[in-house]
């Protein structure tokens, strides 16, 4: 069963051709780390996303492999050059079939 | 008379035995611990000799910087910046992220490319313990470069009970 969460992007809206823009990403998941224990002792299973990508126009621009060393709600800020108007793709893969996509446009004159 | 001068004494030495068992199980507590599930640093040197596949790796070129006092280590603000001109023949082809204290040294991996702009990157990390945290880059090259921060961690990720 594929599961989702909230996520959240911070893109300007407008940039001028050639700038570099700062990119923020965020998804809502706990990341469940594999070496927390409950009360009674039972080892809970790890839950965390893998792997991040950023597609802009259809070309892979960013991309991050995650392990469990992120912190719960990962964030991520990172830059990119504007190149042409058009659509950012954000993806979010993890375990148990998690993905999360979100987009944002950009106009770029 | 004599009664209540010998009654703080007893109770005295009640609570010091107290003590001393308490202090046996602190130290029974400490050896199951999940510290024992932690990384030594001989994991962390390893997982950088499966990012660079032996490669020598230079000093420079790579800033890390984390707080060098953290107080709860579950969120870490992590900052890595590479200098490189970013161009489509010298930039920044991967950064990797590894910390010698953590259960799995690795923390993340990221893949730049020329239309990265600039090799800046945040995000949020978790620390298990005070730990030499490093940075390494990949340039388009083949060449590796690093940078590490030193962090004093007060209360750690990954012990905590749910």
């Amino acid at each position: 069963m594929s599961k989702t969460s909230r996520t959240s992007l911070t893109v300007p809206a407008q940039a001028k051709k050639g700038s570099i823009i700062e990119i923020r990403a965020i998804a809502q998941h706990d990341m469940e780390s594999g070496f927390r224990y409950t009360e009674s002792g039972k080892l809970i299973p790890r839950d965390i996303i893998r792997v991040f990508t950023c597609t802009y126009n259809n070309v892979e621009v960013f991309k991050a492999d995650f392990y469990a060393g992120i912190g719960a709600n990962p964030l991520i800020i990172f830059t990119t050059v504007a190149v042409e108007s058009g659509e950012l793709e954000f993806k979010w893969v993890g375990d148990d079939g998690y993905e999360a996509v979100n987009r944002a446009r950009i106009t770029v004159s | 008379m004599t009664m209540k001068y010998k009654l703080p004494f007893t109770i005295k030495r009640r609570q010091w035995l107290r003590r001393i068992q308490d202090l046996g199980l602190i130290a029974v507590g400490v050896w199951f611990s999940p510290g024992t599930v932690f990384a030594k640093p001989e994991d962390a040197h390893a997982a950088i000799k499966t990012i660079t596949g032996g490669a020598v790796i230079k000093e420079g070129r790579v800033k890390l910087t984390i707080p060098p006092l953290v107080e709860n280590g579950n969120l870490v603000v992590l900052k890595v910046s590479v200098e490189s001109p970013m161009t489509a023949n010298n930039y920044v082809k991967s950064i990797h992220i590894v910390a010698e204290g953590n259960p799995v040294p690795n923390i993340f991996t990221a893949y730049l490319s020329p239309r990265s702009g600039k090799a800046n990157l945040t995000t949020r990390v978790r620390l298990a313990d005070s730990q030499l945290v490093w940075a390494i880059a990949q340039m388009n090259d083949g060449s590796f470069w690093q940078g590490s921060a030193e962090t004093l961690v007060t209360l750690s990720a990954c012990t905590e009970m749910v």
